[in-house]
């Protein structure tokens, strides 16, 4: 106790004046560049494959499916006895009245589209499985060069086993625990602690950049019949190529939802702090509370 | 201190969606310029390529096994041709149909559907991927188009085949909406790309491209041409059509759809 007491006090001296933070070199420069290419890359990515989901809005699952199979996902439309369109999702057996958004929604100067995702989500605007076909593939490419420069990076200068692999300490339950409270409460790292990601943020972060991102990337080439000659074991992997397909969109939906968690929290923590050290690298640490 | 951050984090905001706003106009603006068309369109040069090192064995697409056949196969594009010609050979169950192959050939050849399915004939089980995103498994039977090839004997300027077909999708009253696709010879003398008389055990049906139609395996549905008229060795593409290789090609999709 007597040299806790006495060291508290010399620590305290080591802290930065009063009023000044921390600040802290956290994410390098493959980490920010990547990132940020991926911000835009993936949006691209994502509004274009709209498009080219709209050209046939049903998800199936196995090696064939068209539109005599039977497809768990649907959008579409559908008109009541007084003639109004509504816009319906089918998830399996069930039906949702989605007008506005999705099978029905209003296209430019006062039009109606009868289409799966609505304009203002699709790249482009308008329908042209053509262009949004060329646009996703141009980003394809650029989406794999830059997720191939974070994990050879990733690995090669310890990022990923560094600041991404969780500890089997932080794995514990007890540990896990707190921090499922700790984001319900949303009570963020301060001090020390901030200079790592917590647990939760790890396991997010390793699912989306070793799981999901290359699963896009494995269930688009499924989808492609030039290399399914090549590698014909991706279908084997993932069942056939309209289960690829469902994948892919699967998928896609789970990139969108972190996203919106990741921002969500991103404002929770400091918007000007994060987003600044995802641009310049530097972190300024959050002051214990206790302090 | 407080004010000014909730004015700074509400900047942030606004600014992060008007440029989102900007953004995505923005982009709408690149899709309707011509030079970024190509500039995004200069991707596909390289999936071409790459798949091109890889494809280098001919391994063949995946073949599957009867019981996946697709309960019904959707047929697509044109199902019937109207055009008189057409119309009259199918009113004679093609007794008269001739398939020419012609152009960059040392012989030119005039087939009869007899003559095509006399010649020995490949049987495969695929899965045709339309370029829309469904798909659909069939059972194959017809002449490899190599054995066609080697008959009419290509000459070494030929660089590819070119399959014009009876059906105008275009619709329009002249000939510039009749369908036709192209193929280089990389994929013309894989195995698996054949002229197909049969689909399922039997004859193919109007809707599915009667009497003849092309299967490029490893490519998407719209490299299928149906009703397959002539067979044109070339050594260049830009002098038919619109000069992309094939009509959709010349309404903006790639010419290699391996993807």
């Amino acid at each position: 106790m007597a040299i806790e007491a006495t060291l508290a006090p010399a620590s305290d001296t080591s802290r930065p004046p009063e009023g000044r933070r921390e600040v802290v070199y956290r994410h390098s420069v493959v980490v920010r560049v990547t990132h940020w290419v991926n911000v835009l890359v993936i949006s691209l990515l994502l509004m274009s494959g709209l498009n080219i989901f709209n050209a046939h809005p049903e998800l199936y699952w196995g090696k064939f499916g068209a539109n005599f199979d039977f497809a768990w996902l649907a959008m579409g439309s559908v008109h009541t006895a007084a003639g109004a369109a509504h816009g319906v999702l089918r998830l399996g057996g069930l039906a949702f009245d989605t007008t506005g958004v999705l099978g029905v929604s209003a296209g430019p100067h006062g039009t109606r589209l009868y289409q799966g995702f609505p304009a203002w989500s699709t790249l482009p605007s308008w329908r042209d499985l053509a262009t949004a076909r060329r646009w996703h593939f141009f980003l394809a490419w650029i989406f794999v060069a830059n997720g191939l420069v974070y994990l050879l990076m990733g690995l090669a200068n310890g990022h990923l086993r560094r600041d991404l692999a969780p500890t089997i300490s932080e794995l514990s339950p007890a540990n896990m625990g707190r921090s499922i409270l700790d984001h319900i409460k949303l009570k963020h790292p301060t001090g020390e602690a901030a200079k790592r990601y917590n647990v939760l943020q790890k396991l997010a972060y390793v699912v989306v950049a070793l799981i999901l991102l290359p699963l896009m990337v494995l269930t688009g080439l499924a989808m492609s019949p030039g290399f399914d000659a090549i590698a014909p074991w991706l279908l084997d992997l993932f069942g056939g190529r309209q289960s690829a397909r469902s994948l892919h969109f699967i998928c896609a939906n789970l990139l969108v939802l972190f996203a919106i968690i990741h921002v969500t929290e991103v404002f929770l923590a400091g918007v000007l702090n994060e987003v600044g050290s995802m641009i310049t690298g530097r972190y300024a640490l959050p002051r214990d509370r206790q302090a | 201190m407080m004010p000014r951050r909730f004015s700074r984090r509400g900047l942030i905001s606004t600014g992060a969606a008007s440029l989102g706003g900007l953004m995505l106009s923005g982009c709408d603006r690149l899709s309707r310029a011509p030079s970024f068309q190509h500039f995004i369109g200069s991707a596909e040069g390289l999936t071409l390529g790459a798949q091109r090192q890889l494809l280098a064995g001919q391994p063949l697409a995946p073949e599957f096994k009867l019981v996946d056949l697709s309960p019904v196969f959707r047929a697509n594009g044109s199902t019937m041709p109207a055009s008189p010609r057409y119309q009259s050979l199918l009113a004679d169950g093609f007794a008269d149909y001739r398939l020419v192959v012609d152009g960059l050939v040392g012989k030119a050849l005039s087939l009869s559907l007899a003559q095509l399915k006399a010649m020995p004939a490949r049987t495969q089980i695929t899965r045709h991927d339309c370029v829309e995103g469904w798909s659909a498994i069939g059972q194959w039977t017809g002449v490899p188009l190599a054995r066609i090839l080697a008959l009419a004997r290509p000459l070494t300027t030929a660089r590819y085949v070119v399959f014009h077909c009876a059906d105008n999708l275009g619709g329009g009253l002249d000939d510039s909406g009749l369908y036709y696709e192209s193929i280089d010879l990389f994929d013309a003398f894989h195995p698996q790309t054949i002229l197909a008389w049969a689909l399922n055990g039997q004859p193919l049906d109007v809707s599915h491209g009667a009497p003849l139609r092309l299967r490029v395996e490893r490519q998407l549905g719209y490299k299928q041409a149906k009703y397959v008229m002539r067979v044109e060795l070339a050594s260049r593409m830009d002098q038919l059509g619109r000069g992309k290789g094939g009509f959709w090609e010349d309404r903006g999709y790639a010419w290699y759809a391996g993807i």
